[in-house]
């Protein structure tokens, strides 16, 4: 297990440089930050002397690696636009997005997990027949689009909740929260929900389409003829079984929620990181978008290891024995 | 005598279809006294799992009982509901299934099962489920039971398993045990103790046992009476020392004189002739467009030289750390231009990944590989190209070794394009050929795989081995998979194709009756090892090895059964 896990850092580290490597390279094609941080009335002098403090003038390796001794250091710059520290923007505007993902991933994983089974255990259903079309359009439309209905259907026609914004947020010192007021509450539910209808639609059918793999075992028609009850052999002896390819998605889904959180914040103007990363890329503002390419490629790399870690966990096959 | 335990009358099972009613069952009788093991014989298809199915409540829907009773303990079962049926499984009717790999699950202990089978069925509190799951796993002679009930089934070999599975059948002490082919996916020597265990379990505790099976062999050592079926119906019930002594019923005498004696060598295997099914290999088609048969410089076509392969056991950081595993150790032999070689062992003695490193599936870690004089461990890719359009293979499996979203025509013509030996046009005319000379129907070669038997499946497979017209033919367990009376026929093509077009063969088998009717030299191999290597007729008449006479002993012995 140890050898494993040392393997697996050894390549996420590799994953990491390259990622690196790739999104540094792609800056320079973003624009010049200098054109947004010097206003009309600018000088040739002011222009050069700005690029050589930023060390803008050298070739991107040299960046790339004067980047990394820094990062690793926990200094990831100030931002260009607010002339603030980049880990502090991002502290500030953390608790946002890890909350909405937070609420829309238990919505996925509970609900997509629940209706999975049910859908599975009464295969032929009339309900279960139309949770599966229904779940159609939730794969095939775009999270930007369902957002936008959502908003029209919920906010403009029914008035019932806020089309954007957090609401009010409490401050606990290091974090602030939405969870805690009732305006905060309301914020969340139609993010979320345009967050997790995809991952909970994927999860479903995934779930669905393994758990009638494993009621085809063997060993479920032995824990028949063993005398077991339906519950018993669907809810332990099934359901455990289908888990084991299932957390994998799950894993890389919640990676993805996370990133694809840049999409529907800027639909509901939501203030968290994928908004602040949108913005940083209209004023390039370079060390936000480094610094939130970073995070989203560790956290990737992260979601893989605990997956691969869990998978020991759930299936005893794979746990090396100590012998 | 004493009344019968399971009276079973007249059952029919029906299945509605597109094409009108399908009757897998019809109007089968017969009784099981307690202590008793009925076995209940027949080719796949014949009803006799869905006999068993049918007892114990377990039809897969849209079947379903039409006709008939069964009774248990002077109790009607046959109409009961599903709630009831079900209180009945596992608590009065218990159930030991084929494959011990998959009945078990996965993701629990042992222990978790059999405490889970136990306190569903008897008001015990956890901790005398947990003794009594021990003394259970005690009384299948599991070594350590205390321990090996924390144990996972992966942990357990296939033998062990099916002990497992027989505790867990046994847990509330059910007066039936239905035992659907619960020997078939073990070795030899397993299969005997598992019979044994089996036999001991229904004389101490006084279980009904129905054993469903397709192999005489195991009819013949373990049961008092023996019910044949024939197309959902039964057509001879009775002693089972009468049945197979004298049978009354011509599609017994048929399937009696299909089983392959490990005494005589025959010309050819007796194929069953019951129902007029046989399709015809037209061998001498095949002959004539064959090439004339190479000689090789030695009269070796292949010679094998002290072949090792390891594969790794635990890996580690530093490849010099890794812990290997030696699955073929030092093996040497030749086979000659057009024997049929044999290799004999227990699963894990790595007869396989011999035919595997001859066929290059495998690579070679120590030793080398002669084909026709020539080094294939030293060939270059283009050497490797032509020594593999040389060296063909038949699986064991024919579910898994065809892809199942190829058309035949595919399937067979992929050799050839693959090899580049046959323009795409060639390729298609060659194949139809070869479908039609192996027996197949015309249209064949444009259906799938899953519209065929599995007789039908090794056909194909034969016909793709044929494609490249090898001089070598690897057959890995032809027929281990297949009934008695299919396996006549495909070990009878694999006959002719070693007469009439001179193929050599290495033919890999655990059965040893049928190693006896194929194979002009046999080598035993145990654990990596070639024991012993002889001509057949010696190695059965005097094995010299200790484990050589250990297999031959375990061979079932089918004195019954005339000449």
């Amino acid at each position: 297990m140890l050898t494993f896990i040392v393997r697996r850092l050894g390549q996420s580290l590799l994953v990491l440089l390259v990622a690196g490597a790739v999104a540094f390279s792609m800056f320079r094609f973003v624009g010049d930050p200098i054109d947004n941080m010097l206003g009309q009335e600018r000088t040739l002098e002011d222009v050069e002397r700005l690029r050589v403090q930023l060390g803008l003038d050298q070739p991107f390796p040299v960046q790339y690696f004067k980047y990394l001794q820094e990062a690793v250091q926990g200094n990831f710059g100030l931002s260009y636009r607010q002339g603030r520290e980049v880990s502090e923007i991002f502290l500030e505007r953390a608790p946002a997005t890890l909350e909405l993902a937070a609420i829309s991933a238990t919505f996925a994983v509970l609900l997509g997990i629940a209706l999975g089974v049910y859908t599975a255990i009464r295969r032929d259903g009339f309900v279960a027949n139309l949770i599966m079309s229904a779940s159609l359009i939730g794969v095939s439309l775009p999270t930007f689009l369902i957002g936008i209905l959502l908003i029209y259907l919920f906010s403009v026609e029914l008035g019932w909740l806020p089309s954007f914004g957090r609401g009010d947020v409490v401050n606990l010192g290091w974090w602030n929260t939405g969870l805690l007021t009732e305006s905060g509450l309301k914020a969340l539910i139609l993010p979320s929900i345009a967050l997790g209808l995809y991952q909970m639609t994927l999860i479903m059918r995934l779930v669905r389409s393994e758990m009638l793999e494993v009621l085809r075992q063997d060993y479920i028609r032995f824990a028949r003829a063993r005398g077991l009850s339906e519950r018993t052999i669907n809810f332990r002896h099934a359901l455990k079984n289908t888990m084991v390819p299932v957390v994998t998605i799950i894993g890389l889904q919640l990676g993805a929620i996370i990133a694809f959180a840049i999409i529907t914040e800027t639909v509901f103007q939501w203030p968290g990181l994928g908004l602040l990363f949108i913005n940083a890329i209209q004023f390039v503002d370079i060390p936000v978008m480094a610094a939130y390419l970073m995070m989203i490629s560790v956290m990737f790399v992260l979601i893989n290891l605990i997956v691969d870690i869990l998978y020991a966990f759930i299936d005893p096959r794979l746990r090396v024995s100590s012998k | 005598m004493t009344d019968p335990v399971l009276s079973i009358r007249n059952l029919t099972v029906e299945i509605p279809t597109r094409r009108g009613l399908f009757r897998p069952v019809e109007n089968v009788s017969y009784d099981l006294r307690p202590g008793e093991i009925r076995g209940v014989v027949g080719e796949s298809g014949a009803g006799k799992s869905m006999t068993g199915n049918a007892v114990i409540g377990l039809l897969d829907p849209p079947a379903h009982i039409a006709e008939g009773e069964i009774w248990l303990k002077g109790r009607r079962i046959d109409h009961l509901g599903a709630e009831d049926k079900r209180a009945i499984r596992g608590k009065e009717i218990g159930m030991i299934f084929q494959d011990p790999l998959t009945s078990l699950n996965p993701l629990f202990t042992v222990g978790e099962q059999l405490v889970e089978t136990i306190q569903l069925h008897l008001k015990v509190s956890s901790d005398e489920a947990r003794e009594r799951a021990i003394a259970l796993l005690d009384r299948v002679s599991i070594p350590n039971p205390a321990e090996r009930f924390n144990q996972y089934p992966h942990q357990f070999s296939g033998g062990m398993r099916q002990r497992v599975v027989i505790a867990l059948a046994l847990c509330s002490d059910p007066s039936v045990i239905v035992a659907d082919e619960p020997t078939t996916a073990l070795d030899v020597s397993i299969q005997a103790q598992v019979l044994d265990l089996i036999k001991e379990l229904a004389a101490e505790r006084q279980v009904g046992v129905i054993l469903v099976t397709h192999d005489m062999g195991v009819i013949a050592d373990t049961t008092e009476e023996v019910t044949v079926m024939y197309a959902g119906k039964v057509v001879e019930s009775g002693k089972t020392d009468r049945i197979l002594g004298a049978p009354e019923h011509e599609y017994t005498r048929s399937l009696i004189s299909a089983v392959p004696r490990p005494h005589v060598k025959l010309k050819r295997f007796p194929q069953v002739s019951y129902g007029g099914r046989e399709t015809e290999f037209k061998i001498e088609d095949l002959a004539r467009n064959w090439p004339k048969p190479e000689a090789s410089s030695s009269g070796k076509l292949l010679e094998v030289k002290e072949i090792t392969k390891q594969f790794v056991a635990k890996s580690s950081i530093i490849p010099s750390w890794n812990s290997y595993l030696t699955a073929v150790d030092h093996v040497s032999f030749d086979i000659r231009d057009g024997e049929v070689f044999g290799l004999v062992g227990e699963s894990g003695s790595g007869k396989s990944t011999v035919a595997r490193m001859i066929a290059t599936l495998y690579g070679v870690d120590g030793g080398r590989i002669l084909f026709d004089g020539e080094d294939m461990t030293a060939m270059d890719a283009e050497g490797i190209a032509r020594y593999r359009r040389q060296i063909q293979m038949i699986f064991q499996d024919p579910f898994s070794s065809l892809n199942p979203r190829m058309t035949v025509a595919d399937i067979v013509a992929e050799p050839l394009l693959h090899l580049g030996i046959l323009p795409k046009a060639d390729a298609k005319l060659r194949v139809r050929e070869l479908l039609d000379r192996v027996g197949l129907a015309k249209d064949a070669w444009r259906k799938y795989p899953h519209e065929f038997s599995g007789g039908q499946r090794q056909r194909i497979s034969i016909a793709r081995a044929l494609a490249t017209q090898p001089r070598f033919l690897i057959c890995d367990e032809p027929t281990s998979a297949l009934d008695v009376s299919i396996q006549a026929q495909i070990l009878n093509i694999l006959k002719d194709l070693q007469e009439h077009l001179g193929l050599t063969m290495l033919f890999i088998s655990h059965d040893l009756p049928v190693v006896r009717q194929m194979c002009d030299r046999v080598g035993v191999m145990k654990q990596g090892q070639l024991l012993e290597l002889q001509e057949t007729q010696a190695l059965f008449d005097a094995p010299q090895h200790p484990y050589t006479r250990e297999l031959l002993s375990l061979m079932p012995r089918l004195e019954q059964l005339p000449g």
